[in-house]
């Protein structure tokens, strides 16, 4: 099974659990989405649960939170992750504070998917990695599927989440193909999990580069270097205990993000790793990333600023020498 | 006295409600002013002083299991809807008992109970929140119908025009009410707005757009209601512009120095609540005493509230950390 046929399947088994999903974006009725995620579910479920949208971001987005408020469970997708900014708004001020500002009058069960990352070939306004934008909002569930089980089951999970979550899904992850049990089930939110155990060192990273991350990690293993990956699958919220867990076994930490430097998410674990698990450092803590580079359209250049597995590993490598 | 103007009345106890409910609006916000100016209400208020007849004349027709949004001017929504007025007052005051717990403010009057599902701080924003709650009424099959109040202002802004196009295109069952107070902010609607009237707008949006009388509650409450039947019979949405005005500033001090001399004192005689005094005097439906008499017990009440809310505490601080995420 692909990732994409893991999120077809999702979105189906959710709408067939419950007749208060309802799915709408730009083109996910008829065309069966940009990135071909939602093919059949008009046919199956009708107009009234699927529907197309104009491409007016704020108004579909405000209206998945007006839908969740008085009684469905909406799914929206925003198609690339890049166009969050443009519904920022309903999702800063509205969505995430709608609770809170209530005093907990209403609950907001609603998800909005939206394809992230570099890789394809999109430039640099449709290549973007939009978590770190979202973490700091406090009232909102971000989670970032890397493998296809999760794919499916956290998108499982944020359909019956009663908070609002927004799913990144990562698009060059859409072809990505592994075996998987014939009963998929729900991943919970808030749950990292260690992709490879490992002895010599820890390394934090989510969707493609945790992937290019565990191929690292076997080049790794010939030269003797023992990696554990963890694999964060949900930013918000962040599960502490399992890196500070491997941290005590490993006692080096380097953080791999498909994000800028500044302000991106993996400063937050180096943060908590300082503060949580600095006497079990025998180390520094590194970070690979985007530097201050934006992603760029000519292929030598997009496979230059997302660590690759070169990078990754001589990351891990000088860090052993440290 | 105020010349009788002619109408379709309303039915006695109709005029009585909307005449009381207005009155409640206006000393609610009379008093709100003097707590703000007193320091008990903070940051800001926006009063709809003038504006009383666009709340009670559309909050009259709606039916259980409609909603609406609002603006942060909303206080007068929020009364006309029904909510409490003490727990209006304890949360404009920041207290534990206030609507919102004391997290909202001025701003975000909500009553979820009531259908109320919140006055908005960003302008525009609680367009499309209403465009979802229709979209709810649409797939549900409920004949219910979603409100949402805006200025002429919000008509400037990409919410407005992607809500109303959203709506149009998947013939929600949507009211957009603007009540066109001719000022957004300090700027008058004609150095910000190049249209004479934001209901011409609905054309674009293959919409009808009326044009009613804001000071006028039995007029607003007949064009409402038939736009309202029109949305629960699967007619789509409606672009309703209240023409009105408002008696004070934009907020807060705000003396409004910007108007024209003579204006204020040209709407001031129209009057909401003075044009449908008027017209029950005539009809023997109130006399003078009777009109004072309620207003004193209006005043009573209010100040009865804002003592007993001077008394209730201030939210504990743990709770701080709390309504962020649903638990469970």
């Amino acid at each position: 099974m692909t990732y994409r046929e893991a999120a077809t399947k999702a979105l189906v088994d959710a709408m067939r659990a419950d007749e208060n999903v309802v799915l709408f974006g730009e083109d996910v009725g008829i065309a069966g989405g940009v990135f071909k995620v939602t093919p059949g579910l008009y046919e199956e479920f009708g107009g009234s649960r699927v529907r197309d949208t104009p491409i007016s971001e704020q108004a579909f987005i405000g209206a998945a939170l007006g839908a969740a408020i008085t009684g469905l469970r909406p799914i929206a997708e925003l198609m690339f992750a890049d166009f969050i900014p443009v519904a920022m708004d309903q999702i800063v001020n509205q969505i995430a504070k709608y609770r809170y500002m209530s005093g907990g009058q209403f609950v907001v069960p609603l998800t909005i998917r939206a394809a992230q990352g570099a890789g394809a070939g999109f430039g640099t306004q449709h290549s973007q990695c939009a978590e770190s934008w979202l973490m700091n909002i406090p009232g909102l569930r971000i989670v970032v599927p890397g493998t296809v089980a999760d794919m499916y089951g956290l998108l499982r999970s944020a359909i019956e989440e009663n908070n609002p979550v927004i799913v990144l899904e990562h698009k060059v992850l859409y072809n990505f193909a592994e075996d998987v049990p014939d009963q998929l089930t729900h991943v919970p939110i808030g749950k990292a999990i260690v992709r490879r155990v490992g002895k010599d060192v820890t390394v934090v990273a989510t969707q493609l580069v945790m992937q290019r991350s565990l191929e690292a990690a076997e080049i790794l293993a010939q030269e003797g270097i023992d990696v554990e990956v963890i694999d964060l699958r949900t930013m918000a919220p962040l599960d502490e205990g399992t890196i500070l867990t491997s941290l005590a076994k490993t006692h080096r930490l380097i953080v791999v993000e498909e994000a800028p430097h500044a302000g991106g998410w993996g400063g937050d674990i180096v943060s908590m790793a300082a503060d949580k698990g600095i006497y079990w450092l025998d180390a520094p803590v590194k970070r690979v990333n985007m530097g201050g580079a934006l992603v760029a359209y000519s292929p030598p250049l997009e496979d230059e600023v997302v660590p690759n597995v070169k990078r990754i590993s001589q990351a891990i490598r000088d860090l052993m020498s440290e | 006295m105020a010349e009788v103007t002619q109408v379709m009345p309303l039915a006695m106890e109709t005029r009585q409600h909307v005449l009381k409910q207005m009155m409640e609006i206006r000393a609610a916000e009379e008093r709100i002013q003097g707590l703000f100016l007193e320091n008990l209400i903070r940051g800001t208020t926006h009063l709809c002083i003038g504006q009383e007849a666009c709340s009670a004349g559309v909050a009259a027709i709606l039916e259980p299991g409609d909603t609406v949004t609002c603006t942060y001017r909303g206080h007068g929504h929020a009364i006309a809807m029904g909510m409490s007025l003490k727990a209006m007052i304890a949360e404009m005051m920041g207290k534990a008992s206030g609507a919102c717990k004391g997290k909202g403010g001025s701003m975000h009057m909500t009553d979820a109970s009531l259908g109320l599902l919140g006055a908005n701080a960003i302008v525009g924003a609680q367009l499309p929140i209403a465009v979802g709650a229709a979209l709810t009424a649409q797939v549900k099959k409920t004949r219910s119908i979603a409100v949402t109040f805006f200025g002429e202002g919000a008509s400037n802004i990409g919410a407005f025009h992607e809500a109303l196009n959203l709506a149009a295109v998947w013939k929600l069952p949507v009211l957009f009410i603007c009540e066109n107070n001719r000022y957004g902010e300090y700027s008058p609607m004609h150095t910000t707005t190049p249209v004479a009237n934001i209901a011409d707008r609905a054309a674009s949006y293959g919409m009808p757009g009326i044009i009613v009388d804001g000071q006028d509650v039995e007029t607003v409450y007949h064009e409402v209601r038939a736009a309202a039947d029109r949305a629960r019979n699967g007619e789509g949405p409606v672009l309703i512009e209240l023409k009105t005005y408002r008696f004070r500033g934009h907020s807060r001090t705000d003396q409004a120095p910007y108007r024209p001399e003579g204006e204020l004192e040209e709407w001031l005689k129209r009057d909401p609540i003075v044009i449908l005094k008027a017209r029950m005097i005539a009809d023997g439906q109130i006399d003078e005493t009777e009109y004072e008499e309620l207003r004193g017990a209006i005043e009573r009440n209010i100040h009865d509230v804002v003592e007993w809310a001077k008394a209730e505490p201030f939210p504990a601080l743990e709770t701080l950390y709390q309504d962020i995420y649903y638990e469970g």
